[in-house]
């Protein structure tokens, strides 16, 4: 069993219009069987966070093309995506950069 | 010949993310923070010396802001727009041979009542766009979009421009600047502090009525961009500016570029993306900011904390279907996440276009609206020509086209050739109707086709603002006149527009 993981997340650019019109969460995910991933980290977020219009964050297994994402201030390009396994104490941003954000 | 057996290898497949060393591909000392490009990782200094390098290389390649003159930077509170302010600080802070040597001033258009924000969500975010503002130390205009509705006609004229600066004007006016001590020049501006307009609610709701007659988004956002540039150019011209920067980054204007198309504005083009659109004589439109992705423009005011205020506009939240720039919008992001050159390789098209000059240096006739050269007088052969008849054709065919002209009826042979004779045959009396439209109403003469089409999709336009309305009648009056007294005018081939 993995312990759970306390992580911040920031939405920025519009995104946070989808979440309550908070930018800040700081948020626990439990502790579950394999270690927490960002590909899970989205499901979370759809689950927990998104209050409407899930479409407009998420699409497929992935952030919708045109929000970007920087895990500990890094392009999330360099961490491995959707694979990277997030640690205790992580910070994962979001930031839209559409206009219909 | 063409090649008919062309091999295909299979769908187009998703370009391979390279694996990118976590490395800086520039000082390879840093760790990367950043992809720019597919592949190209930097770090925070190498991204940062990168990012202002381009700002001041777009001014210096394009050579077109002079020392001492007075720029207008347009800042809707938006990353990119935020980002150029930021530019231009970074760049006015500068030692002397990398420093911009030009006096910007701000302006933000409010368009919350276009929106339909409430009066304090409007203020809330003029505080915090102000406090912004005040740090630059540049003057500043908060100017509310509902000023649009007392705007001149003259806003709608090409004003002459300055004259056609020779080769090597630029360089005398570096050196005259540089002799007459220019760097004095920012700390003599003054920071006057205005305070923001009020904004009466009837002219909200005059606004919110203009926009509200359009019955498409699509429609809806044209016809706000148009105002907005034209209460843009207005503010310039009123306050002493030559020039005005657009925050347009390279995903935006790459959307821009393939909307404009769809959207019918092919001939304008070159204006509406390019690095510099004259269309507006005196005042010169520049986007310094083309060179940037979206993406590039997030990152760095994310590392180097920029300010930007985010601000709901026509399209926040809609679908991707709900209109044609939200289409292309969405269109252009998935491109850009599956095939990342796609995107770039669309905005440097853009560089190459060039506005048919025959037409911009004639002194022709521009568009009331966009203010581009008229695109309507296409010779008959030509696409516009058969969007008009095949427009022409299915109006007579749709019953509520029917009613009768309220002109005496034309000869009926003139009238039957406008649309073949079957037609006219069947419908009898309803084939006026056909002469009506052949003759497209008064207002939409004076558009360019793109401009018609937003027009056509408002419910009236009788809601359009009093100095559009009132140039309208000023033009048609003009060429009704000219039409009555050309018996007696000499042919002139060449003046005609
Ligand atoms: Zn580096
Ligand atoms: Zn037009």
């Amino acid at each position: 069993m993995a312990a759970p993981v306390a992580i911040h997340l920031e939405f920025g650019g519009g995104a946070e219009l989808l979440v309550d019109g908070v930018k800040d969460h700081h948020v626990t995910l439990p502790s579950q069987p394999e270690p927490w991933d960002v590909k899970q980290l989205l499901v979370w977020i759809r689950q927990n966070l998104l209050k409407e219009r899930p479409e407009l964050f998420v699409q497929g297994d992935s952030v919708r093309p045109g929000i970007l994402v920087l895990i500990n201030d890094a392009d999330w390009e360099l961490m491995g995506e959707l694979d990277y396994q997030l640690q205790d104490q992580d910070n994962v941003v979001f930031i839209s950069t559409l206009h219909g954000g | 010949m063409c090649q008919v057996e062309e091999e295909y290898h299979g769908p187009l497949q998703r370009e391979e993310l390279p694996s990118v060393s976590k490395q800086c591909m520039k000082c390879k000392e840093a760790g990367a923070a950043v992809v720019i490009r597919a592949g190209d990782a930097y770090c925070r200094g190498c991204f940062k010396e990168y990012f202002i390098h381009k700002f001041r290389a777009m001014l210096g390649k394009n050579r077109l802001i002079f020392p001492g003159e007075k720029v207008l930077l347009a800042v809707s509170g938006g990353p990119s727009s935020c980002s150029m302010l930021s530019q231009v600080q970074e760049g006015l802070s500068q030692n002397a041979h990398k420093k911009l040597r030009f006096l910007p001033g701000i302006v933000y258009i409010d368009e919350g009542g276009a929106v339909g924000q409430s009066v304090e969500d409007r203020r809330r975010t003029v505080d915090q766009l102000q406090a912004v503002f005040r740090a630059t130390g540049f003057p500043f205009l908060v100017v509310p979009l509902e000023q649009v509705l007392d705007l001149p006609s003259s806003v709608v004229l090409s004003a002459p421009g300055a004259p056609e600066w020779k080769a090597g004007a630029y360089k005398a006016a570096v050196d005259h600047f540089l002799l007459s001590d220019g760097s004095s020049g920012v700390t003599a501006q003054q920071q006057q502090e205005t305070p923001p307009l009020e904004v009466q609610e009837a002219h909200t709701h005059s606004l919110q009525r203009l926009l509200g007659s359009a019955r498409t988004l699509t429609a809806r956002e044209e016809l706000l961009n148009t105002l907005r540039q034209h209460l843009l150019v207005h503010t310039a011209r009123s306050a002493g500016y030559s020039k005005v920067m657009l925050g347009d980054s390279c995903t935006r204007l790459a959307v821009k570029l393939l909307s404009s198309i769809s959207l019918g504005r092919g001939a304008q083009l070159a204006h509406d993306t390019g690095f510099s659109d004259s269309r507006y004589g005196d005042i010169i439109l520049v986007r310094p900011m083309r060179d940037y992705s979206a993406k590039e423009i997030a990152y760095y005011n994310r590392m180097f904390s920029v300010p930007s205020v985010f601000t709901a506009g026509l399209e926040t939240k809609t679908a991707d279907k709900s209109s044609i720039q939200r289409l292309t919008e969405s269109f252009v992001t998935k491109l850009q996440a599956d095939f990342p050159s796609t995107v770039s390789t669309i905005y440097r098209t853009s560089e190459k276009l060039q506005s048919c000059k025959s037409l911009a240096s004639a002194g022709g006739d521009r568009c009331l609206l966009c203010v581009c050269a008229l695109d309507t007088a296409a010779e008959n052969a030509s696409a516009f020509s058969a969007t008009l008849i095949s427009e022409q054709l299915s109006q007579t065919q749709s019953p509520e086209q029917s009613r009768p002209a309220p002109e005496a009826p034309p000869p009926a042979s003139q009238c039957c050739s406008a649309v073949g004779g079957e037609a006219c045959g069947n419908r009898g009396g309803g084939c006026c109707s056909s002469a009506e439209a052949s003759e497209p109403p008064p207002l939409r003469s004076l558009l360019c086709y793109s401009c018609q089409l937003t027009i056509k999709d408002l419910s009236s336009e009788e809601v359009l603002p009093h100095y559009i309305l009132s140039e309208a009648q000023r033009r048609l009056r003009r060429s009704q006149l000219r039409e009555e007294i050309r018996d007696f005018l000499l042919e002139d081939e060449a003046d005609e527009g």
